[in-house]
């Protein structure tokens, strides 16, 4: 909390110049490095607009939903790297968020003894500490060779449908959608339980004063009474997971052919970007800006609405 | 009055409700088990495969050429260590004043709100559109002395990405400072500044460096802002002006040749760059224990 206006007042001792000189200084200063966050900001926006001015005056919107990426012959559509950063994203949210929120719910309620609890939900955290660059890695030599064959099978079993309809051959969207998983999985379940320890014990006591079992007190009353933090890290959780980079560049394909296949190559904006803007020049450069201005308005609105629908969906007690 | 069959009050294992009850509880356990079960498999995997290529060799010495066995990771180490370095030098200052400022001097006004707005969009800001950012301002306009690709690059993309982390851990061990710590340094007529620094923020400091720590270790494992600014180098750092290795760096570009040596430091590089991020977050719980008693 700030202290009061003018808190010299409440000393009696004069203060030489100097000392005054001191504070206003220190004072300055905090207001110029606080500044610092807007500068960033701005900067950030008017290098990618700037960037991407060419390719924006060349291509107009035309560019969202065109899905011709061609170097060559200088026809850039991104709708493949979109489709890929949305879809990607939110089939990584479908599978973590249940399995997210039921980790943080076994995690607070008294399932467990507090000691493993502990060290389960620290095990958790830790998971959110492994750069993405190492889950990559394992995720090539280890989960994707290991997941092959099932993805084979579904191939065979569900082939005729669009989602299925390719052959595995290695990497692609459902290797990259579960290295997303294990990447955002964290952060759903430590917002998730923050919010569930924040639900008053009365409220569970009131439910189990009238009889009801554990889950019919978490799905009738604490998650209802949780909902909007849980919202909250879900929406924060969908920002992450279109702007992860080097997990899903490594295990998605980077194909810009479009394809419905889940088991399929694949591309989203910031696997084009890392993928790319090493060896691009001239009008591609611009067209890579172009595409990182999308990705950041997309992830700017998921953060925005996320801030909303915490505000909007908060219950106050 | 109507008598009803009140039940027993005792646990009927055989009602629906119970047997629910039982089922949810096994899903719940059953999905904490598929969230811990990626981090035991990833480290155990790291420790093991990179741990057992680990020689005193492979940490001192340069990469070989592609497709040649032996060398190490020395450079990559290093680098990453001065990239990060660079990054805490121009982040932990600017953040913790931006920090002192939201908490000290402004909690409420356009401009703090609009400071802690913009601290929530930078940290909601993809990490790789920080390194296009400085791509964009530094490493294509060739702003240092004519460089492009450079350490410093590398620092201050890093450093855009931790500024976040550490002005709302500030902002946030900050406001916990009781209140009559600050009155009792004014009522013995300490200046604003005095008040601060000798007494605020030492009061707040496990709190911050908890943060920071973690804010540190975050960067060290960042890898996208680092392909557009520090790029790579397979030699001894050459200085903050010029290209710079790193360990992140070092994985994605070995991990995607096809050679096995060149596997094998992917394998390595991760293993020490995630032992080093494992013992920064003990680090930082054991200062956090601090800021608790």
């Amino acid at each position: 909390m700030a202290v009061g206006a003018r808190p010299e007042l409440f000393s009696q001792r004069r203060r030489p110049p100097w000392e005054l000189l001191i504070d206003r200084g220190f004072q300055k200063l905090a207001v110029v490095l606080a500044s610092v966050v807007g500068l960033v900001l701005v900067g950030i926006l008017f290098t990618v607009l700037g960037g991407a001015r060419e390719a924006i005056g060349r291509f107009g919107l035309a560019f969202l939903t065109t899905s011709n990426w061609d170097p060559i012959g200088e026809h850039y559509g991104a709708f493949t790297a979109i489709y890929g950063t949305v879809v990607s994203s939110l089939l990584a949210l479908a599978i973590a968020v249940p399995l997210g929120v039921g980790t943080a719910i076994f995690l607070t309620e008294n399932i467990i003894p507090l000691a493993i609890r502990q060290v389960l939900g620290v095990m958790v955290e830790l998971l959110a500490a492994i750069p993405s660059v190492v889950l990559g890695l394992w995720g090539i030599f280890v989960m994707e060779p290991f997941l092959r064959p099932g993805l084979e099978s579904l191939h065979q079993w569900l082939g005729w449908l669009p989602f299925f309809s390719t052959t595995p051959l290695g990497p692609g969207m459902a290797p990259a959608v579960l290295i997303l998983v294990v990447m955002i999985l964290p952060i759903i379940t430590a917002i998730s339980r923050d919010s569930l320890q924040q639900v008053p014990l009365t409220l569970r006591q009131a439910a189990y004063g009238v009889g009801t079992t554990r889950w019919g007190a978490i799905v009738h009353v604490i998650l209802p009474a949780a909902i909007s933090g849980i919202t909250g890290g879900v929406m924060l959780a969908l920002g992450r997971a279109m702007g992860e980079t080097m997990a899903v560049t490594m295990l998605i394909g980077n194909s810009n052919n479009f394809s419905f296949s889940l088991l399929a190559p694949a591309n989203t904006i910031s696997s084009m970007l890392a993928n790319q803007f090493g060896e691009a020049d001239g009008l591609q450069v611009s067209a890579l800006m172009y595409a990182a201005l999308v990705l950041m308005v997309l992830t700017l609105l998921v953060n925005l609405l996320a801030q909303v629908i915490v505000r909007r969906l908060s219950l106050k007690y | 009055m109507t008598s009803f069959n009140r039940g027993s009050l005792t646990l009927q294992p055989s009602l629906a409700r119970n047997r629910w009850n039982q089922l949810l509880t096994a899903t719940a356990a059953l999905f904490t088990a598929l969230a811990v079960l990626p981090l035991i498999v990833v480290i155990a995997y790291v420790l093991f495969k990179g741990g057992s290529l680990i020689t005193l060799q492979l940490l001192t010495e340069l990469p070989p050429p592609p497709g040649l066995d032996g060398g190490g990771i020395g450079n990559a180490i290093l680098g990453t260590l001065i990239v990060t370095l660079v990054a805490a030098l121009i982040a932990v200052p600017v953040g913790v004043g931006a920090g002192v400022y939201l908490a000290e001097f402004a909690s409420v006004g356009w401009f703090a709100r609009f400071v802690r707005f913009g601290t929530n969009v930078l940290a909601g800001v993809p990490s790789i559109i920080c390194g296009v950012f400085v791509y964009g301002l530094l490493v294509s306009t060739r702003l240092f002395f004519n460089q492009s690709y450079s350490a410093l690059a590398g620092g201050i993309a890093l450093a855009v990405l931790m500024l976040p982390t550490v002005i709302k851990t500030t902002d946030e061990a900050l406001k916990l400072v009781p209140q009559e710590l600050r009155w009792g340094a004014m009522g013995v007529g300490a200046s604003r500044f005095v008040t601060i620094t000798r007494v605020t923020l030492p009061a707040a400091f496990s709190s911050i460096a908890t943060g920071v720590v973690l804010a540190i270790a975050r960067a060290a494992g960042e890898t996208a802002p680092l392909i557009f600014t520090a790029l790579f180098s397979p030699f001894w750092p050459e200085g903050l002006f010029n290209p710079i290795a790193s360990m992140s760096v070092l994985i994605y570009n070995f991990a995607i040749m096809p050679y096995e040596a060149q596997i094998a430091l992917a394998w390595a590089s991760s293993f020490v760059l995630v032992v080093m991020i494992l013992l920064a977050n003990l680090l930082a719980r054991w200062l956090g224990r601090f800021s608790n008693t």
